[in-house]
């Protein structure tokens, strides 16, 4: 098993509150990997703290063989073989298009195969015919299957997600699902998604991540952690109850 | 009533004759105003970006003066302006720009100053707040970042401009004390409306308000049309 991204003795503070304290995770390449908690656990802290956008108060983060410690930025070569979908999609004041082009662009693509790119997200999506409109005239679901087109255009290694679908429709969330797992599976992207969906983090997960409280309660395979949990916190959480 | 009715008949008369003392005073108010907004944007909007983007000591300190000298009175800045023009001992007076069209686009390029650098700052950061986390989780460097940034707060930073510009040909004290309100030399809309004596120039004054209030209309306008600014043109 190889791993994509690697937490030791890492720890987040903010004001003096330790949000996070993570002894050790190891997420694994390849993988859909789940993070599932109730909410102010720490989830999104922690896909940040990965993606480099947040750096760690204390401890050692590893992502792709390469060991962060507190205070060392990723550099920009490693930051770019990731890519982030947040909760609310936040597009630019600018076409589709041009929206989905924009990472490519970053990266100095040459235009012909920019546009080859973009078309066949588009295509993915279910949004092709909408590539010239203005990007803030979308609908929430169309909004939110942009955001993750421009997010896996580039192919990244890793796709770190924050609860995609939390506020879609049924139809918006299986399409959404069905195109992380194509990323997934076609370009063997290593997935992070963040949810609150007990049946999302069944459907999608290989493995599952349980956060509580900024702490790790039980983390492993999907079917063990859900048929079997170790936990009596975990299997309350299954079960839909309150945790805290 | 009869006496206002007949003075906004003779007023209309002057627009639609194009009488040449009032559309002579219409272009020197567009001049001074456009010359002052031109100067003025070439360094506010890089300064407000800079200062909004910028991590430095005493900036929350430098963002309240700049938001308190937003509101400034013209008649202040334009003393102050007289007062350095008017100097003898000073460079500026050897220049002798006092009562010229030059020492108004001076005042007015001063009083637009920190009304677009403190609306560019506004628009920055919230622009930058929204976008930033996205764009460089996408992969953005820091000099793409502030690149996106600036695209992406065009429409505001536009908006920010208008504002100053209609804030500017509304204006009277600064022009007043600096230009003098010279009839075909200095006098802009404002000070003619302002200064207005006798019957000739009150109707002269009259079409004048006609113009600056339908210039105030469509200031507005443009604002309204930034604001909702969401269509975007062809890639
Ligand atoms: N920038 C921040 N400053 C201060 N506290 C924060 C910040 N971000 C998150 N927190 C705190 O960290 C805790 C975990 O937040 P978060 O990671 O957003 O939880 P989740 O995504 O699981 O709902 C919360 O108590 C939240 O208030
Ligand atoms: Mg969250």
């Amino acid at each position: 098993m190889s791993i994509m991204f690697e937490l030791r003795d890492v720890k987040k503070i903010y004001d003096g509150k330790t949000v996070l304290r993570i002894d050790e995770l190891k997420l694994e390449a390849g993988k859909i990997n789940a993070i599932i908690g109730p909410s102010g656990a720490g989830k999104s802290t922690l896909l940040q703290l990965l993606n480099g956008l947040e750096g760690s108060s204390e401890g050692a983060i590893s992502f792709d063989g390469e060991k962060y410690t507190k205070g060392k930025k990723i550099p920009l070569n490693e930051r770019r073989k990731m890519a982030m979908v947040f909760q609310k999609p936040t597009l630019f004041n600018s076409s589709v298009y041009e929206n989905i082009a924009y990472p490519l662009k970053l990266r100095r693509i040459p235009t012909k195969t920019i546009s080859q790119k973009v078309n066949e997200v588009l295509e993915l999506v279910g949004l092709r015919d909408k590539a010239r409109q203005g990007a803030l005239t979308l609908s929430g679901g169309e909004a939110q299957r942009i955001s993750v087109a421009r997010a896996i255009v580039t192919h990244p290694k890793a796709l770190l997600l924050d609860e995609p679908t939390a506020n879609l429709d049924p139809a918006n969330v299986e399409l959404i699902e069905r195109i992380i797992k194509h990323a997934n599976s076609a370009h063997g992207a290593t997935v992070v998604i963040v949810t609150h969906n007990m049946f999302q983090a069944k459907r999608l997960g290989d493995n599952i991540v349980f956060l509580l409280n900024g702490q790790i309660v039980e983390s492993g395979p999907s079917d063990i952690i859900f048929s079997d949990p170790k936990n009596e916190k975990t299997s309350a959480f299954i079960r839909g109850e309150m945790v805290c | 009533m009869d006496y206002f009715l007949n003075a906004f008949v003779k007023a209309i008369e002057l627009l639609v004759s194009f009488d040449e003392e009032l559309y002579g005073i219409i272009f020197l108010s567009l001049k001074v105003s456009a010359s002052a907004i031109a100067v003025s944007s070439m360094i506010a909007v890089p300064l407000g970006i800079g200062i909004s983007m910028g991590r430095f000591w005493g900036k929350k300190l430098l963002v309240s003066i700049i938001n308190a000298s937003m509101s400034i009175p013209p008649v202040v800045v334009g003393l102050v302006v007289y007062i350095i023009l008017s100097n003898k001992t000073g460079i500026f007076h050897t220049l002798r720009l006092l009562f010229t069209p030059t020492a108004m686009i001076i005042a007015q390029t001063l009083l637009a100053l920190p009304i677009i650098t403190g609306l560019t700052i506004v628009a920055v950061k919230s622009v930058h707040s929204r976008i930033s986390k996205t764009a460089i989780s996408l992969g953005a460097s820091y000099t793409q970042l502030v690149l996106l940034v600036i695209k992406e707060a065009r429409y505001a930073i536009g908006s920010a401009i208008i504002t100053a510009f209609g804030r500017l040909m509304a204006e009277v004290g600064a022009v007043m004390m600096v230009g003098g309100n010279i009839r075909y030399k200095t006098r802009v809309m404002t000070t003619a409306i302002a200064l207005q004596k006798g019957m000739g120039e009150f109707e002269l004054a009259l079409a004048l308000g006609i113009i600056l209030l339908t210039m105030a209309f469509i200031v507005n306008i443009l604002l309204d049309y930034f604001r909702d600014e969401k269509e975007v043109p062809r890639t």
